[in-house]
């Protein structure tokens, strides 16, 4: 057989083998469109959710010298990066269906983590009260409740504060409503940093924080029935952290379920009116503060519940977790992802949250052992917030949308509305242009 | 928007007696230590004109843009850090100078100062805001907390993350002391370079040609275009005037403080607290706005009858803050607005 011969029978051999593999897939095409397409959609979702879960069993197997990023992260800051995450959704209420620009949301956190820590540690020593707290002695003095119902109380108690912050200040507009909850941003964590003494009362423990906070668990009686743990943190490492991973990874679903549910919902077509235009919405018959109320009383409970993760999780709360940067943190998530679109807002909180837990400091050392040289080593993690005021402004200029944009949103950016923030600066129109030389009703009474 | 919104009256009445307690929270203070009262006076008058500055850059770029530039007390703080390097390693300026070298020296740092955050200043509005203006208003105001955290950063970078002082130049010896009333020569200082750059900005809005065509773009901006007014100019001239006077804040800063790359934040705040205190986009209501934040301090901190003391003082400033937006969000000396109704 002569060369030739060969080369052609290869071809047709490759040939063949190109249309059993196409049959092969197109057999599985089939079997896929057989799937009703309701459920198609889901494919990835679910995908995505399964690899999460199993994400403790596989992480210690992962390479540990992943070009850039050197590591994934371990399965403890897993929990710190998916509760970020639970607050820019949570935000994501706020700033991305409603249109409020939220600069105190860390207050929300703060006051969830210090709910927590006055309703389920040894802080008041002056009462003893005990209420289906897992693995505390019944003599250990102080609130003692089920952290579960902790995490519940910790999210009403924050919707009420929200409420009780929004109520004088919704009345605003705009960028008044910024500063003032940024006001409270900077006046709750102070609160809770000199409310060691008031009037020698310890509210807060100063400085030192709440510490320890019980931590979650089943209790004996679920344990023997079904074989759940009895008390998350008593068992060895790592599967402390396994438990809380799970768990928050549950409430994030649910979070995540509660705000797509709420966007489709009658008070979400209502916050998306607001968005776009309040005047019209509130001609429209919207109640405005209440609705824009309700926004904030949302955003807050999740953020509340969030809180008193965090604080059961580091079994403690501190008030130097509550920087005004924070606010800013979940802020440029928002941004990042694209206000109001939720997969979005998750993805962007993931990546964010995960370079400042980890992936910063990994990608420093990668930067300072491969690129920069040994003369001049950059302390990346130090510039993190220049990075994300990089990051806010870039997105600002170049993709307001974001990186996966929510429909509506990227329509209102592209074709403009006449919402009170959506209302551009100048509108420079050409004089011929129809609407040109027509002030926004921000036009302003002339001042000195 | 049109419709007439009374104030309802719980809550001026609740405003009234907030400010008669306030009142007579100060003159139980004065008859029981008049000594420490009019110290504090005195420091509080020095710490408002310093706020003063930097609270007129807040309401000259509000007046024209509609925008809270966050990134302005961090531009002020580069500056203050700046005057560092331009004192101490250009001019080798020490207290052991003669005083024509630190009279000489000083007025060269001022005016180079300035300069300098005017540069700035107008480079951020350059750069990020002036892209944005037909952007919705909410992008441009992520954008200035985002330009915040960049220059932030920058001082960060170049300056670290330690405190910076200047020598002693301004001497602290009193000027005249009464009965215990003490007033130094660098508190004094502080005044004497305030109150002229307060009359000149005052002279450069009201009787310029440019200060006409900033009071147009504020009043219009397509009027203005019309009229044949270069608007974007305009607008840069603002951000340099803004970024000027905080460049000259942030000397005067150092004369009495230290500084860190993270001053700015906070005391931009609190400036911005007494911009809208005042009357946000009235330049008189910021100086008044920024006297009074001066001298809330200063009480809250000096005064011992009562008072909550530092640890409670950035609460303070904020509840105030939270209280003038509750209250009268036009401020004390503003109009109403719709956007602040």
């Amino acid at each position: 057989m002569g060369p030739r011969a060969r080369q052609l029978r290869a071809r047709v051999s490759a040939q063949k083998n190109r249309v059993a593999k196409s049959a092969r897939l197109d057999q599985l095409a089939a079997q896929w469109r057989r799937i009703p397409s309701g459920y198609r959609g889901w494919a990835p979702f679910l995908i995505l959710v399964s690899l999460a879960i199993t994400y403790p069993f596989y992480v210690a197997n992962l390479p540990t010298n992943i070009p850039v990023i050197l590591t994934l992260p371990t399965v403890h800051d897993t929990v710190t990066i998916l509760v970020f995450v639970v607050m820019a959704v949570g935000l994501n209420v706020v700033v991305g269906y409603a249109g409020l620009l939220d600069l105190g949301y860390v207050a929300f956190y703060a006051i969830g983590a210090y709910t927590a820590g006055w309703l389920a540690s040894g802080q008041f020593q002056q009462v003893n009260f005990h209420f289906g707290a897992v693995g505390v002695g019944s003599s250990e003095t102080g609130i003692h409740i089920s952290v579960w119902l902790v995490l519940l109380i910790a999210g009403v108690v924050t919707a009420i504060g929200g409420i009780l912050i929004g109520l004088p200040t919704l009345r605003l507009r705009g960028d008044y409503l910024a500063i003032v909850t940024l006001g409270f941003g900077e006046i709750i964590p102070q609160f809770v940093r000199n409310a060691d003494n008031l009037h020698g009362f310890d509210l807060t423990h100063g400085t030192f924080g709440i510490s320890p906070i019980d931590a979650p668990g089943f209790g004996l009686t679920l344990h023997n029935a079904l074989g759940l743990p009895i008390r998350y943190d008593d068992s060895f490492p790592p599967t402390p952290d396994r438990l809380f991973f799970w768990t928050v990874l549950g409430i994030l679903l649910l979070t995540i379920f509660c705000s797509m549910r709420l966007r489709d919902s009658r008070l979400g077509r209502a916050w998306i009116a607001i968005r776009e235009d309040e005047t019209a919405a509130g001609a429209m018959g919207i109640p405005l503060m209440r609705t824009k109320t309700w926004a904030y009383a949302i955003g807050a409970f999740f953020g509340g519940i969030a809180g008193a993760y965090v604080a059961t999780f580091n079994s403690g709360a501190f008030p130097s977790q509550f920087d005004f940067n924070i606010s800013i943190f979940l802020l440029c998530m928002v941004i990042l992802g694209g206000m109001g679109s939720i997969w979005g807002v998750v993805l962007a909180g993931t990546i964010l949250a995960w370079l400042n837990v980890e992936g910063l400091a990994n990608i420093g050392s990668w930067l300072n052992s491969n690129v920069f040289p040994s003369s001049h080593q950059i302390d990346v993690p130090k510039y993190e917030f220049g990075i994300y005021g990089v990051i806010i402004v870039l997105m600002m200029l170049f993709r307001p949308v974001g990186l996966i944009p929510e429909r509506r949103r990227k329509r209102e950016i592209e074709e403009g509305t006449r919402g009170s923030l959506d209302e551009p600066l100048y509108e420079m129109r050409g004089a011929d242009e129809p609407g040109a030389g027509e002030r926004g009703e921000s036009g302003r009474i002339p001042r000195g | 928007m049109f419709r007439s919104r009374k104030r309802p009256a719980l809550l001026s009445i609740l405003g009234v007696v907030f400010v008669c307690l306030l009142v007579a929270w100060l003159i139980v203070n004065a008859i029981k230590t008049p000594t420490d009262f009019f110290n504090v006076l005195l420091i509080g008058i020095t710490q408002g004109s310093v706020y003063a500055l930097v609270a007129l850059g807040y309401t000259l770029v509000y007046g024209i843009l509609q925008l809270i530039n966050f990134a302005h007390g961090d531009v002020f703080a580069l500056s203050g850090l700046f005057s560092t390097t331009v004192i101490l390693s250009w001019f080798g300026l020490s207290d052991a100078s003669t005083t024509l070298g630190i009279v000489v020296g000083l007025g060269a740092t001022f005016v180079i100062v300035a300069a300098f955050g005017g540069l700035v200043n107008s480079t951020i509005e350059f750069v990020a805001y002036r892209r944005l203006r037909n952007a919705p208003r909410l992008a441009v105001l992520i954008t200035a907390v985002g330009m915040s955290f960049i220059i932030q950063n920058i001082s960060l970078a170049i300056y670290g993350v330690n405190a910076h002082s200047i020598p002693p130049l301004i001497s602290s010896n009193n000027i005249f002391t009464i009965g215990g009333v003490h007033y130094a020569w660098d508190a004094f200082f502080v005044i004497l370079v305030t109150a002229p750059v307060l009359v000149l900005l005052s002279w450069l809005v009201k009787s310029t040609r440019q200060g006409k065509s900033m009071r147009a773009t504020s009043q219009d901006p397509e009027a203005a275009a019309i009229m044949g007014i270069d608007v974007n100019r305009t607008i840069s001239f603002t951000f340099v005037l803004a970024g000027a006077l905080a460049g000259i804040a942030g000397v005067l800063y150092l004369v009495e403080f230290n500084m860190r790359y993270d001053t700015g934040f906070q005391l931009g705040l609190i400036a911005f607290t007494a911009a809208v205190l005042g009357g946000i986009g009235n330049l008189t209501g910021a100086v008044v706005g920024a006297l009074l934040i001066g001298l809330i301090q200063a009480f809250n901190e000096g005064l011992s009858w009562l008072a909550p003391g530092s640890d409670w003082t950035r609460s303070l400033v904020f509840a105030i803050l939270i209280a003038i937006l509750v209250f009268r969000p036009e401020g004390l000396l503003g109009e109403r607005t719709p956007e602040g109704a």
